[in-house]
């Protein structure tokens, strides 16, 4: 278990390189390059050379490429184009808004959504299962963004319960959480409607198992059978699919993050796609990719704790 | 051929069956055939501004009310539309394109093309797909097109994965092997016997992916790298409102709900295919 973890661990790395890559090369094809691209169509030539230098542009691509990882490998994330700051350290601010964004997301869908999924299974075809069905399904056609804006309406204009923008004072716990809210509930109802849905279904396809079945002819209680029986079998491929919407979620961060204006990543990202700050916005690419990469390990390593079946060698 | 038709039957019978993927249907086609009158049924022109009107609040004569420039809401909700459902079909058509031979390709031939050409879509699989297509956009910029081919490009490894399970399953047929026996070239089996066998299915699954399309270009026009103004499209419409939430709520709250409507229909749709493709999970 432990060194398969270890060999996984190992195995993002080629994985993450290629990320790097594919992310470096995508943004030197910017027509006119990046420096151009950055100052803009009015730009002289000299000013554009200027930051080329500055940059690094103007060396060979190849030898561009090979010192941008050196300088990665080393932990030097490069210099925003905007703000002159290291891109490590805006990251560093940025990043807390938006782990409390995606864990509190993840968590309501969790805590929501495997619930809604096993009562609307074990009522197939009635009323809990319908109204459970309906949901996820509006849940599913709803943008993220347009559901933050009616959670918005309702809670912050007009009911005026929580503040309409903003990620709080990062330091006090009240002002966090109170700005949490809103967010938080908008990824999280998103995250409920995808999970209740596959604990829906992978729970009616343990129910109409050989064992459980048999369980339920020796006279096992239903509520044993559905607990330790099925709901144990059915957890599994929810577990997968937590993984798989890992890049659901970022996404939807960086969505929830802009209606709310929380100075996030995923906002951080869409500032330096409209400024044209490519070094900060390669690098945020990377990292989110990075966090679908290690959710889907973490979703691994926690498949192998609830299956026993599963042996890692 | 029998059974390829009573297959068909049996699709169709299962297809009406779900009555939720009728009204699914229903509902589509609603959206598309207002997207294709719009030019006719609008009650304005959708760019024609009116500074007399402005933040106009619905009424008899403006349904959605009017914008900052006195244009119709539902208008622009009517025209947009267009740039929603041409988006959605057409990069969905456009991963295809690209999906479907790269899937076959790595299905058929395994060994180190399916390696490479799996590895590939590993990696362009783990940016999600909103961020995969802002990436795109920030190097070509935005418009209509470059929006279209973002989110084709994006949704292509998926449909390549599509393609190549089936290939796979396919490739171990009775009929395939005996192509190979009497001495087929590769080329001729794939285009002859691969292709045809595995379009339908992929056709099928591949309109699951239109609703998500759908969310993608919002999301992105959302974002501001849409198609440009002043061509309505429903993201950017809700982008604009967003500042106007409390003092004319109507502008956010119209687009969306289009939105969510539009990608509803298809959602239905999807769960009725989705319950013929997985007998198991049917009822």
């Amino acid at each position: 278990m432990f060194q398969y973890v270890v060999r996984r661990i190992f195995l993002i790395v080629p994985t993450l390189w290629a990320v790097v890559t594919v992310v470096f090369f995508l943004i030197r094809i910017v027509p006119g390059g990046p420096a151009m691209a950055a100052l803009g169509a009015y730009a002289s030539e000299e000013q554009v050379r200027a930051l080329e230098h500055q940059m690094g542009l103007d060396q060979p691509l190849l030898i561009q490429y090979v010192k941008y990882l050196a300088d990665l490998c080393r932990g030097d994330l490069g210099k925003s184009l905007i703000t002159q700051r290291p891109v490590a350290q805006e990251i560093a601010q940025a990043l807390p808004y938006t782990i409390d964004l995606t864990v509190a997301g993840m968590a309501l869908g969790i805590l929501m959504g495997v619930p809604i999924g096993i009562f609307a299974a074990l009522r197939r075809n009635r009323l809990p299962d319908y109204l459970g069905r309906i949901f996820s399904l509006i849940g599913i056609s709803m943008p993220e963004f347009y559901l933050g804006i009616l959670l918005m309406y309702v809670f912050a204009v007009k009911l005026n319960l929580f503040p309409v923008i903003g990620g709080g004072d990062f330091s006090r716990w009240g002002s966090r959480f109170y700005h949490l809210v809103l967010p938080a509930f908008t990824l999280g109802i998103i995250m409920t409607s995808f999970i209740s849905r596959m604990t829906r279904s992978s729970m009616l396809n343990v129910i109409g198992e050989d064992y459980v079945r048999t369980a339920r002819a020796k006279g096992v209680s239903e509520k044993m059978v559905v607990y330790k029986h099925a709901l144990r079998n059915a957890l599994i491929p929810t577990t997968t699919v937590i993984g798989l919407y890992a890049g659901i979620l970022m996404g939807g961060s960086v969505l929830t993050e802009i209606v709310y204006s929380r100075p996030g990543l995923g906002k951080m990202m869409v500032f330096a796609v409209k400024d044209r700050d490519y070094m900060t916005l390669q690098m945020v690419i990377v990292i989110f990719s990075a966090a679908v990469f290690l959710l889907n390990l973490l979703t691994d390593i926690l498949y192998s704790l609830i299956d026993p079946r599963i042996e890692y060698h | 051929m029998a059974t390829a038709h009573a297959r068909k039957g049996l699709i169709l019978y299962t297809f009406k069956r779900t009555k939720t993927s009728v009204v699914g249907v229903v509902l589509a086609a609603l959206m598309v055939g207002l997207a294709l009158l719009a030019p006719w049924i609008a009650p304005y022109d959708p760019i024609e501004q009116n500074v007399k009107l402005q933040y106009a609040p619905p009424s008899l004569t403006h349904l959605c009310g009017t914008d900052g420039y006195g244009r119709d809401e539902f208008s622009r909700i009517l025209w947009g539309s267009r740039v929603s459902l041409m988006v959605g079909l057409a990069s969905v058509l456009l991963s295809m394109v690209g999906g479907i031979p790269l899937g076959v390709v790595a299905g058929y031939r395994g060994g180190k093309a399916d390696a490479v050409i799996s590895r590939f879509n590993d990696v362009f699989m783990s940016f999600p797909i909103v961020i995969f297509g802002l990436l795109i956009l920030a190097i070509m910029g935005p418009g209509l097109i470059k929006i279209i081919i973002a989110i084709g490009v994006a949704l292509t490894p998926r449909i390549a994965r599509l393609a190549r399970g089936s290939t796979l399953s396919l490739k171990e047929m009775p009929y395939i092997e005996a192509a190979r026996a009497v001495g087929q070239s590769d080329p001729k089996i794939i285009i002859l016997h691969v292709l045809p066998n595995i379009l339908g299915e992929i056709l099928v699954m591949g309109t699951l992916w239109i609703a998500t399309a759908i969310i993608v270009e919002a999301s992105l026009s959302f974002i501001g790298l849409g198609v440009r103004p002043p061509t309505p499209s429903w993201g950017s419409m809700i982008r604009a409102g967003l500042d106007q939430l409390t003092n004319a709520p109507w502008l956010s709250l119209f687009p969306g709900l289009a939105i969510f409507l539009t990608v509803f229909a298809f959602n239905l749709i999807a769960d009725g295919l989705r319950d013929i493709a997985d007998p198991k999970l049917r009822g």
